[in-house]
């Protein structure tokens, strides 16, 4: 059980990766910074095989892998849905409990005012805010599993597959190899137009 | 309360203490310690689970005890705190798990210091982490030591302290024999246990009024002394300005110091995915809602039940309101159901305290070694050495709270707590947000994000009421208070966002646009993580 299963072997630092910490460098990829020159040609020789959205510059380097990802539609649609989502919620969230506070601290008579027997405002928004919270995690549970995951995975992979299309043109040219590593992310990348819905 | 509650929530104690020992001895027998296995568990917790040592690490008995007694003694007031508690977790939903899990591996710090110059920045945010925890830890053993005294009928200060050296000895042993797996372990036992006692009490006090929730409230409010005021804010935060406005930066410190408790943050990394960790969080919301809607009715079923004066006569902080609730329902102080539902009670609470401080330790832990010692130390290190940094530290940090809990046996848990969390907010919410949401963040903005929030709300607490000029202060004969307010988060939350912000503005070098872009890719498609 001592070994992760991280399948992105081109960022996997060992478990003592801390061990290098103590430098200004990045502390993800440091190791794959090394190699800049050589993988001009890789990169170059990628750009026939990207998928639709990716405009990659032929030249580039390694680093900018999330670069390309980043500015890519795919991957602005993800981050436009999770902010879509998140940050009306949170702005909704924050200013109910906010509300709910300063209410209670500055008028005091408007929350016992009665509604029901012995319940008064008070409690009726003491409860509110349990309720509340319990629906906003099941709404955003809800929405990032329909609206988010999969695009997310399909990224992950694709910022796999370039990764190891990388390392193998670095290590050796082969065509037939990198035609093979072509299969995966394409595939996952078909299922896209589902989550697009 | 006679001898025999006492004895059987000493062999309750005492079995719980053998089983945590038996699961540090379990999980750590023949592991040899990767960093991985220490600080994360071998990152392989299913949700549930993590959910449930979520819950454990999160709901203290300073909650299980504390906030049912304020709703003893309080009514109303009492609930303001659990509203706080549980709206916070949607901070941490939204904003901080699912990103966190995919940039960071063990700490807060590795999430901030990704886009920076790594040392300055892990230096800061490990600083501003092991100032929380220590906090927090103090708040636990001084609760734990008043709590063991009080429910054993031990008030002389002997029994007190060497409850807070055994829970520090004991919280030692769990976290540098077994490392975040036992912790873990120990955590979902008592989330547990915890939820089973909670539930049980409840179900006790609903059936006692016939699972009417308005007689509840108004036998509650007879029995209080204060009619229907019991049932509506002000009996203790509504005297004047001044209380007020404590009350709202208290408030605004739950809201948003939990999701920069790096004891909190720490167990994101126990599980594979960041898919996983929102699983987790779901389940550890549901958890801990249910948790203090229970403690509401808890609260309220000792006003009525027990009656609020006879709970202030034996604790003025209204922390025995739920043992003696415990004992009335179980049918009077001498039967054998009350015995067992005190003592029970009180081995669930002594549970509470002993996997929050070991989760707490645990965290601090990692701060020390994985940032600070890291980041001070530029020898070449194996991961076998960081774990032996991290053992140490654990010790280290135990012998510190001990002291400190020794020495801040007088100060009020809740104030601790509630400072804790201000701290938390104020130096390592701003800094964690802007690294994930703000593209033109510095290394300085950073650095001064957690430096401006940390030393301003270490500074007005040291210049509050809390440290000098009442009868109640710490140094009540001299007098240097200059800020009227207990609780700092009012001024010090937006003092670290401010600092960050102006930190940035203000830097001459750009923010680097690649690292930006891997933190944003990585932090929303898991690539990458560890």
């Amino acid at each position: 059980m001592e070994k992760h299963d991280v399948p992105d072997a081109g960022t996997g630092r060992g478990s003592g990766g801390s061990g290098r910490v103590s430098g200004p460098r990045d502390p993800w990829h440091d190791a794959l910074a090394s190699g800049w020159a050589e993988l001009e040609g890789a990169g170059a020789a990628a750009a026939g095989v990207m998928p639709p959205g990716f405009a990659r510059k032929p030249g580039t380097g390694p680093a900018d892998i999330y670069l390309e990802v980043q500015r890519s539609a795919a991957f602005q649609e993800v981050r436009r849905r999770y902010r879509r989502f998140v940050i009306p919620g949170a702005a909704a969230f924050f200013t109910w409990y906010v509300a709910y506070v300063v209410t209670a601290t500055a008028a005091p008579g408007l929350m016992a005012h009665p509604v029901a027997g012995a319940v008064n405002v008070a409690m009726l928004a003491g409860l509110g805010q349990f309720l509340t919270t319990f629906l906003l995690t099941w709404a955003y549970a809800r929405h990032a599993r329909l609206r988010r995951d999969r695009a997310a995975l399909d990224l992950r992979w694709t910022v796999l597959e370039q990764k190891r299309e990388r390392d193998r043109g670095r290590s050796r040219d082969g065509a037939p190899e990198r035609a093979a590593g072509r299969d995966a992310p394409s595939g996952s990348r078909s299922r896209e137009p589902e989550v697009e819905r | 309360m006679t001898g025999d509650h006492q004895t059987l929530a000493l062999l309750l104690f005492g079995a719980f203490v053998a089983v945590t020992l038996a699961i540090t001895t379990w999980v750590s027998r023949g592991r040899r310690g990767s960093a991985e296995e220490f600080y994360a568990g071998g990152r392989l917790f299913t949700p549930m689970e993590n959910g449930f040592a979520i819950a454990g690490d999160y709901m203290s008995a300073a909650s299980f005890l504390g906030i049912s007694g304020l709703i003893a003694l309080f009514g109303y007031d009492g609930m303001l705190y659990s509203v706080g508690f549980l709206v916070a977790w949607l901070v941490v939903l939204f904003l901080v798990a699912e990103l966190v899990r995919n940039c960071g591996r063990f700490t807060l710090a590795d999430v901030v210091a990704a886009r920076m110059r790594e040392r300055p920045v892990r230096i800061a945010a490990g600083t501003s982490s092991v100032t929380v925890s220590v906090l927090y830890l103090v708040a636990q053993m001084v609760g734990a030591g008043s709590l063991v005294a009080l429910l054993l009928g031990g008030t002389s200060g002997a029994a007190q302290a060497w409850t807070v050296v055994g829970v520090g000895a004991l919280m030692v042993i769990y976290v540098s024999f077994g490392g975040m797996r036992a912790t873990t372990w120990i955590q979902i036992v008592k989330a547990v246990l915890l939820m089973g006692g909670a539930l049980a009490l409840t179900v006790l006090v609903l059936m006692r009024f016939h699972g009417d929730f308005d007689q509840l409230l108004r036998s509650a409010a007879d029995r209080s002394g204060q009619g229907e005021r019991f049932l509506a804010p002000g009996l203790k935060y509504g005297g004047d300005w001044t209380a007020r406005l404590d009350f709202i930066s208290l408030g605004l410190a739950l809201v948003l110091g939990t999701a920069g408790l790096p004891h909190i943050l720490s167990r994101f990394f126990t599980v594979p995915t960041a898919r996983a960790a929102r699983r987790s969080v779901v389940w550890s919301i549901g958890l801990i809602g249910s948790f203090y809607l229970m403690t509401i009715v808890l609260g309220l079923g000792a006003a009525a039940i027990v009656g609020s004066d006879t709970v202030r006569g034996s604790n003025a902080a209204g922390n025995t309101a739920v043992p003696l609730l415990a004992l009335d329902l179980g049918g009077g102080a001498d039967s054998t159901g009350g015995t067992v539902l005190f003592a029970i009670v009180a081995a669930v609470a002594f549970a509470a305290i002993l996997a929050v401080v070991a989760g707490v330790t645990l965290a601090s832990s990692a701060s020390v070694a994985h940032d600070l010692y890291a980041s001070l130390r530029r020898r070449d290190r194996t991961p076998r050495g960081e774990v032996a940094v991290a053992r140490t530290a654990a010790a280290g940090i135990g012998v510190v709270a001990i002291g400190l809990g020794l020495l801040a046996r007088d100060l009020n848990v809740a104030f601790l707590v509630g400072l804790a969390f201000a701290v938390a907010a104020s130096a390592n919410l701003p800094a964690l947000l802007y690294a994930l949401f703000w593209r033109n963040f510095t290394t300085r903005g950073a650095v001064w994000s957690v430096y401006g929030g940390l030393l301003p709300a270490l500074v007005l607490v040291v210049l509050s009421p809390v440290v000098s000029g009442e009868p109640g202060s710490l140094f009540p004969g001299v007098d240097f208070q200059y800020f009227p307010l207990e609780n700092p988060g009012l001024v010090s939350i937006p003092l670290g966002f401010l600092a960050g912000w102006f930190g940035t503005v203000t830097s001459r070098e750009p923010a680097d646009e690649a690292k930006h872009a891997e933190t944003e890719v990585r932090s929303l498609t898991g690539a990458g993580a560890a």
